[in-house]
C-alpha cells in the first residue's frame, strides 16, 4: 500500500514539477543577454529590396536597432554579422553597414558565414566575446539580399581578361584576344547546391522526405500551418521585432512580403520542383529565396542593468553540429537538439517554445520522424532511445521560414527574438532555437526568458 | 620486373578487358519442385497494380534459370488473366542486383546444341508475350541488370533504374563468346539506336544508370537514399518500388506514355539507318573494325553484328529473325571460343574469393617503399578503397612524380566522371607521401617495391623490421627475385611474403601473391585479403625462381630472339603474334617491358634453368642496351617511339645488331603457323611444369594468371584450357618436331606427356 502511494506520489510530482531547472546560470561565468533584436521586413527576392545592396539592408537593422534601444554608439564594443551569398565589393558586410548606420568608426566589426545559421554564428560569437571578458556590448546579426547575387564572368574569360591586364605589347594582347572563344562568356552562376556533393539543397530535402516516407500531403499541410500560423501573428501584431524600412526612393516597408495562406488543394497542383516529375519538394512547401536583415544588441547582464535596461533573455547553451552533407544535409536540428538539452541539463518537456529553422516543410518533417524514431537514434546517433518529438502546439507558433521568409545570412536572429518574444507573451521559461545548414551542419541554443 | 612492366600495353587491348563484368554470376542451383509455394518469384497486388519480386533463393543475386523462367511465365499468366490487375512492376528483392544474367552453370551443363537452343526459345517467346503485354509492365531496377536481365527489362513497357553506383545495365555475352540469345540483338537497336547498341553488344560494357538514361534504355531515374526509418538500402528498394507503382498507375490510366523524345541527333542517325547505303557503310566499318581487332578469332562479335544487320531486312525475314538467334546462340555456346571464355569466367570467380579465410587483424594502415610506377600505382589501388597508405620513397624528386601519379590516376576518373572532384580530394587525403619511417609503427602491412637489387631489398627490410609493429607484414613486390632469399635476412620469416603486381597497377586487374615454406596461413590471409580489396584477381602460387607468371614469359621471350635471329622482322613477328590472339605483338612487348629488364630476367633465369631457357642469344638483349636501345622508355628498342607520332617505325640501327647474331632459320619449323607455336608451345609448357613442380596449386590459377597477367590469347582460355581444347597430343607432337630441330628446350615436360598418353586426362574435368 505504502509502495503503491509512494509511486502515485512520484507521478503526481513529476506532473507538477516540469522545470528541471530553475535557471542555467552558471557560476562564475557571465551572463548574456539580448537587451532587444529588430529585422527589416523579409520581403521576396526581386521586390522593394531589389535595387539595394545588401549593407543598405545592414544598415537599416542596425539604424532599427539604435532607434529600438537607444543604446549609445560608443558603448557598443564590436559588431558582427553573418551573410553566405557575399557581395564582393562588401566583403565585410557588417564594417560597410556600420559605418553608414553611423557607429563609430572605432567599434571593430567582421562578418562570419556558416550558410543557414551564418547570424546563429555571429549571435555565439558575440557570446562567447561576452563570457570570456572580452567584450562587455555586442551587436550581432545577418544580411542577405537574394535579389543580386554575383554572377561572374566564367574562369577562362577572367583569366583571358587577368592576363590582358599583364600584357604588355600590342602583340602579345593580340595573341590573347586571338584565344577568345565565344563560350568564354557564359556566366557562372551561384547555385544553393552543396560543393561537395554537387546537389542541390531542395533536390536533397526531397530525398530525405522520402528517406523518411514524408508524404506530399504531409509536407503541403505543414507549409499551410507555416503560412496560417504567420499569418495570424502578423495579424494580432505579434512580430514586433519588425522595424519599418524606407526604402530610399521608395514608399517606406513595414511588413513581410511572403506570408500567403493557400488552400491545399491549390497546393497540390504545383508540380514538383527537384525531383522530376514524381518529387513531394514544391515551391508552396519550401521557404522562398528572401532579402532581409536582422540585429541584435547583446549584453553581458551586469552592464545591461547598470545601463538601466531591461533585458528580454538570456542566452544560454549552444551547440554546434555537423553531418554526412549528402544524406544527412538537413538533419541538424534532430543531431543538435538532445545535446544542447543534455548540456544543459533539461528535458523536452522544460521546453515551452520551440523555434525551428524551416527550411522545407519536408526537412522539417523529417526531422520530427528522426527525433521521434528509436532506429535512427540507436543506429545513427549512438543513443540509447529517441531524441523524441516537440509539441506541435509550442512550435513555430508564429509562423517560421516557410511563410516569413528566409534571409540566409539573417535568420538565426529571428528565431532567438521569435523564442525571446514568445516566451514574454505566452510565458514560459525556456526556448529552444535549431537550424540545419548547408554543408551538413547545424546548431541549436537554448534561449531564457528574463524574469520581469 | 618483366611481367610487371610486360603489361603495360596488355591493357590498352580490347580483348583482356574479358570478363570485367561483374555479378555475371554462376550459382549451384538448387532445384524446387514445389508447385503451390513458388521460391523465386512471388507477387501481391497493390491497389491495381501487381509487384512482381524476383528472388532466387540461397543466393545473393537473381540468375535466369529454369525455375525461375518457369515461375516468371505462371505469375505472368496469372496477371494477364486476373481483372483486378492493371499494370505490373518488376522488381528484385535483392538490393544490389535486378538480374544478373543466365544461370552460367545452367548454360554449361548443356551438352547438347538442342538444350541451349531451346533455352533461348523459352526466353525468347515469353519476353516477346511481355514486350505484347496489354498491361503495362515497369522494370524497377536496382543493381545489376545484365545479359537475360537486361533483355527482360527493354521488353517491359517502362524501365525506371536507381542512380546507385551499383545499378549497371549491359548485355555482356560477348565476354563468354555468346550473343544476347532472348531478342537483344533486335531490340536493344531499336530502344536506343544502331550505334549505341552495337557498342553495347559487341564491347559487354557496363552501363550506369544516369548514362542509360540519356541513351533512352531506362525511362526514369530515382536516386538512392540516405538513412530514415530503415536501413538506406532497403528504403531505396521500398522508395523505388513506390515509384514504379505511381507510374505504373499512369501508364494505365494513359497518364503517362511510355513513348519517349528522340533528340534531334538520334532521329537523324535513325532516319540515315534506314537508307540502304548508309546502312551498309555503317555495318561494313563495324565489321572491319572488329575483324582488325579481333582478328576473326572471336567468332561472337561478328555474328552480333549479321543479326543486328538482319533486324533491318523485310518483316518476312524478322519474323524467322527470333529462331535463327536462338540457333545461332546455341551454336556460339558450344564453340571453343565460348567454352574457353566461360572457363575464364569461372576462374576468375575462383581467384576472387580468399581461400586462406578472414585474417585475424584487417589492414587498416598500408606503407609503401618506392613511388615509382608500380609503387605509386599500388598506392593508387589502395588509397581509393579507403587505405590509409603512407608512400615513401627516397628522395623528394621520386616521391614528388609518385604522388603526382598517384593524383593524376585519380584526376584522369573525374575528368571521365567516375569520381567526383571533392571525392578525390578526399580520396587523396589517405596517401601521406614521406621520405623517413615516420608513423611506419602503426603499419599493419609494409609492401616494398624498390628497385629489384637484392642487397637494396635486404638493407630495406632490415630498416623497416626495425621500425614496425610485431603483426606487420612484409610484402615484396618483385617480379623474379626468389622470397625467401628476400626473407633470409628477416627476423620473421612468417611475416614475408611476395605481391607480384603488374603494370600500370590501376589497369591490371592480376596479383600474383608468392608464399614461401616459411609464410605463415595468416600472413597469406592478410595479403589476399588486401589485394581483393585493391579490386585484384589473384593467383597465390609457391616461391621459385621467376614464380609463376616471369617463369612462363621468360622461354617464350627466348624463342622470340631466336625467331628474330633467324631473320623474321620485328613487324612479321609482331603480327604473327597478334593474330594468334596474343594482345601485344612479341617484339613489342620487349619494347614495353624495357630490353634492361628483359636483359636482367633472361640472364637471372637463364642461370637457374640453363638449357630449358636457351635457344635465344641474350646477347641480342645486351648488345641492345649498351646501345641504349632500352624499349619505349628511352625512344629506342625495335622501333622507334616518339612523343606525339602513333606510327611506329623500326629502328634501322638494329640491322647491325639483328646481322651480327643472325642464324640460319631451319626450313621445316619456319613456317608462319611453326613460329606461332614455337612460342605458344614453350610458354605452355612452361606453365605446365609449374604445375607439375607445385608452384601452381590448380590450373584454373594457371589460366587466370597467363590470361591476366600476360596477355595469353583469352579465345584459348588459358595454357592449360588451350591443352585440354586444343588436346594434349597435338601439342606434344609439336613440341617434339621442334625438339628435334632445336634441342631441349622444347622437350615436353612429365605431366604434359602423361595428359598426351592418356586422352582421359583433362586440366578441367
Amino acid at each position: 500500500m505504502t509502495l503503491v502511494c509512494g509511486w502515485l506520489l512520484y507521478g503526481w510530482i513529476v506532473a507538477v514539477q516540469t522545470k528541471t531547472k530553475k535557471t542555467l546560470a552558471k557560476p562564475n561565468i557571465r551572463n548574456v543577454v539580448v537587451v532587444d533584436g529588430v529585422r527589416t521586413p523579409f520581403l521576396l527576392s526581386g521586390t522593394s529590396y531589389k535595387d539595394l545592396m545588401p549593407h543598405d539592408l545592414a544598415r537599416a537593422a542596425l539604424t532599427g536597432l539604435l532607434h529600438r534601444t537607444s543604446v549609445p554608439k560608443e558603448v557598443v564594443d564590436y559588431i558582427i554579422f553573418g551573410t553566405v551569398i557575399q557581395e564582393v565589393k562588401t566583403s565585410n558586410v557588417a564594417r560597410e553597414a556600420a559605418l553608414g548606420a553611423g557607429f563609430s568608426d572605432k567599434t571593430p566589426a567582421h562578418t562570419v558565414t556558416m550558410a543557414c545559421i551564418s547570424a546563429n554564428q555571429a549571435m555565439t560569437t558575440g557570446v562567447g566575446l561576452i563570457a570570456s571578458g572580452q567584450c562587455d556590448v555586442i551587436v550581432a546579426g545577418g544580411v542577405e539580399l537574394m535579389s543580386d547575387v554575383p554572377i561572374r564572368h566564367s574562369r577562362k574569360m577572367r583569366k583571358l581578361m587577368l592576363d590582358l591586364n599583364k600584357a604588355k605589347s600590342m602583340g602579345q594582347r593580340l595573341s590573347l584576344i586571338s584565344k577568345f572563344r565565344l563560350n568564354f562568356l557564359a556566366p557562372e552562376l551561384p547555385a544553393v547546391a552543396e560543393f561537395s556533393t554537387s546537389e542541390t539543397m531542395g533536390h536533397s530535402a526531397d530525398r530525405l522526405a522520402a528517406a523518411f516516407a514524408v508524404s506530399r500531403l504531409e509536407q503541403d499541410e505543414y507549409a499551410l500551418r507555416s503560412h496560417s500560423l504567420a499569418k495570424k501573428a502578423q495579424d494580432e501584431g505579434l512580430l514586433s521585432d519588425i522595424v519599418p524600412f524606407r526604402v530610399p526612393g521608395k514608399d517606406t516597408v513595414t511588413k513581410d512580403n511572403g506570408i500567403r495562406p493557400s488552400s491545399l488543394e491549390q497546393m497540390a497542383k504545383l508540380k514538383p520542383a527537384f525531383i522530376k516529375p514524381y518529387g513531394t519538394v514544391t515551391a508552396a512547401n519550401s521557404s522562398f529565396l528572401t532579402d532581409g536583415a536582422s540585429a541584435m544588441l547583446i549584453m553581458a547582464e551586469e552592464k545591461a542593468l547598470a545601463m538601466g535596461y531591461k533585458p528580454k533573455a538570456y542566452l544560454r547553451d549552444f551547440m554546434y553540429v555537423s553531418q554526412d552533407p549528402k544524406d544527412q544535409l538537413l538533419l541538424g536540428p534532430t543531431y543538435a537538439t538532445p545535446k544542447v538539452l543534455e548540456k544543459a541539463g533539461l528535458t523536452m518537456n522544460d521546453i515551452d517554445a520551440f523555434e525551428f529553422h524551416e527550411a522545407f516543410s519536408g526537412q522539417i518533417l523529417a526531422n520530427f520522424k528522426a527525433m521521434d524514431s528509436d532506429w535512427f537514434a540507436e543506429n545513427y546517433m549512438g543513443r540509447k532511445t529517441k531524441v523524441g518529438l516537440p509539441p506541435l502546439e509550442k512550435f513555430n507558433n508564429w509562423g517560421g521560414s516557410l511563410s516569413l521568409g528566409h534571409p540566409f545570412g539573417a535568420t538565426g536572429c529571428r528565431l532567438v527574438m521569435a523564442a525571446a518574444n514568445r516566451l514574454r507573451k505566452e510565458g514560459g521559461q525556456y526556448g529552444l532555437v535549431a537550424a540545419c545548414a548547408a554543408g551538413g551542419q547545424g546548431h541549436a541554443m537554448i534561449v531564457e526568458a528574463y524574469p520581469k | 620486373m618483366v611481367a610487371c612492366r610486360a603489361i603495360g600495353i596488355l591493357s590498352r587491348f580490347s580483348a583482356i578487358r574479358i570478363l570485367r563484368s561483374r555479378g555475371y554470376i554462376c550459382r549451384n542451383f538448387t532445384g524446387s519442385s514445389a508447385l503451390l509455394t513458388r521460391t523465386h518469384i512471388n507477387y501481391g497486388v497493390k491497389g491495381d497494380v501487381a509487384v512482381v519480386r524476383i528472388n532466387s533463393p540461397n543466393s545473393k543475386v537473381n540468375t535466369l534459370s529454369k525455375e525461375l523462367h518457369s515461375e516468371f511465365t505462371e505469375v505472368m499468366n496469372e496477371i494477364w488473366a486476373s481483372d483486378q490487375i492493371r499494370s505490373a512492376v518488376l522488381i528484385s528483392s535483392k538490393p544490389g542486383c535486378f538480374i544478373a544474367g543466365a544461370d552460367i552453370n545452367m548454360l554449361s551443363a548443356c551438352k547438347t546444341l538442342q538444350e541451349v537452343t531451346q533455352l533461348s526459345q523459352e526466353a525468347q517467346k515469353i519476353l516477346e508475350k511481355l514486350e505484347k503485354s496489354p498491361k503495362p509492365v515497369v522494370a524497377a531496377i536496382n543493381g545489376s541488370c545484365l545479359g537475360g536481365g537486361l533483355e527482360l527489362a527493354i521488353s517491359c513497357q517502362y524501365r525506371i533504374a536507381t542512380k546507385d553506383r551499383k545499378t549497371v545495365l549491359g548485355v555482356p555475352e560477348v565476354l563468354l563468346g555468346a550473343l544476347p540469345g532472348a531478342g537483344g540483338t533486335q531490340r536493344l537497336p531499336k530502344m536506343v539506336g544502331v550505334p549505341a547498341a552495337l557498342d553495347m553488344m559487341l564491347t559487354g560494357r557496363n552501363i550506369r544508370a544516369d548514362r542509360a538514361k540519356k541513351m533512352g534504355l531506362v525511362d526514369q531515374l530515382v536516386e538512392p537514399l540516405g538513412p530514415g526509418l530503415k536501413p538506406p538500402e532497403e528504403r531505396t528498394m521500398e522508395y523505388l518500388e513506390e515509384v514504379a507503382i505511381t507510374f505504373a498507375k499512369g501508364l494505365a490510366d494513359k497518364k503517362i506514355s511510355p513513348k519517349r523524345d528522340k533528340g534531334l541527333v538520334e532521329k537523324l542517325t535513325a532516319y540515315a539507318m534506314t537508307i540502304p547505303f548508309v546502312r551498309q557503310q555503317v555495318y561494313k566499318k563495324v565489321e572491319e573494325e572488329v575483324r582488325k581487332k579481333t582478328k576473326g578469332l572471336y567468332p561472337a562479335p561478328l555474328k552480333i553484328i549479321d543479326f543486328s544487320h538482319i533486324s533491318f531486312l523485310s518483316i518476312d525475314h524478322s519474323s524467322l529473325l527470333p529462331f535463327w538467334t536462338m540457333y545461332k546462340f546455341g551454336e556460339l555456346v558450344m564453340t571453343k571460343e565460348s567454352k574457353a571464355l566461360m572457363g575464364l569466367y569461372h576462374g576468375q570467380v575462383l581467384c576472387k574469393k580468399n581461400k586462406f579465410g578472414a585474417p585475424q587483424k584487417d589492414v587498416k594502415h598500408l606503407a609503401i617503399l618506392g613511388a615509382g610506377l608500380m609503387g605509386a600505382g599500388i598506392a593508387q589501388v589502395s588509397v581509393d578503397k579507403g587505405l590509409k597508405t603512407i608512400l615513401k620513397d627516397a628522395t623528394l624528386t621520386g616521391l614528388d612524380r609518385g604522388q603526382q601519379q598517384v593524383f593524376k590516376g585519380l584526376n584522369d576518373k573525374v575528368k571521365k566522371k567516375a569520381l567526383t572532384s571533392f571525392e578525390r580530394d578526399s580520396i587523396f587525403s589517405n596517401l601521406t607521401g614521406q621520405l623517413d619511417y615516420q608513423g611506419f609503427e602503426k603499419a599493419d602491412m609494409v609492401i616494398e617495391a624498390v628497385f629489384e637489387d637484392l642487397s637494396l631489398k635486404h638493407r630495406v627490410l632490415k630498416e623497416v623490421e626495425a621500425v614496425i609493429p610485431d603483426h606487420c607484414i612484409f610484402a615484396s613486390n618483385t617480379s623474379a627475385l626468389p622470397i625467401s632469399e628476400i626473407a633470409a635476412v628477416s627476423k620473421r620469416p612468417e611475416k614475408v611474403i611476395g605481391m607480384h603486381y603488374f603494370s600500370p597497377v590501376d589497369k591490371m586487374q592480376l596479383l600474383e601473391i608468392i608464399t614461401t615454406e616459411k609464410t605463415s596461413r595468416d600472413t597469406s590471409a592478410s595479403a589476399v585479403a588486401v589485394g581483393l580489396k585493391q579490386g585484384k584477381v589473384i593467383i597465390v602460387v609457391k616461391d621459385g625462381p621467376g614464380f609463376y607468371t616471369t617463369r612462363c614469359l621468360a622461354p617464350m621471350m627466348s624463342e622470340v630472339i631466336r625467331i628474330l635471329q633467324e631473320g623474321v622482322d620485328p613487324k612479321k613477328l609482331d603480327s604473327l603474334t597478334t593474330s594468334f590472339g596474343f594482345p601485344v605483338g612479341a617484339a613489342t612487348l620487349v619494347d614495353e617491358v624495357g630490353v634492361d629488364v628483359a636483359k636482367h630476367v633472361a640472364e637471372d633465369l637463364g642461370k637457374v634453368f640453363g638449357e630449358r631457357f636457351g635457344g635465344g642469344n641474350p646477347e641480342l638483349l645486351t648488345q641492345m642496351v649498351s646501345k641504349g636501345f632500352l624499349g619505349r622508355k628511352s625512344g629506342k628498342g625495335f622501333y622507334i617511339y616518339q612523343e606525339g607520332v602513333k606510327r611506329k617505325d623500326l629502328n634501322s640501327d638494329m640491322d647491325s645488331i639483328l646481322a651480327s647474331l643472325k642464324l640460319p632459320p631451319k626450313s621445316e619449323v619456319s613456317s608462319d603457323e611453326d613460329i606461332q607455336f614455337r612460342l605458344v608451345t614453350r610458354f605452355v609448357n612452361e606453365a605446365v611444369m609449374c604445375l607439375q613442380e607445385g608452384i601452381l596449386a590448380t590450373p584454373a590459377e594457371g589460366d587466370i594468371g597467363a590470361v591476366f597477367g600476360l596477355g595469353f590469347p583469352p579465345c584459348l582460355g588459358g595454357p592449360f584450357r588451350f591443352v585440354d581444347l586444343y588436346g594434349a597430343q597435338k601439342i606434344v607432337d609439336r613440341l617434339k618436331k621442334y625438339e628435334a630441330a632445336y634441342g631441349k628446350q622444347f622437350t615436353p615436360c612429365q605431366l604434359l606427356a602423361d595428359h598426351a598418353n592418356s586422352p582421359n586426362k583433362k586440366f578441367y574435368q
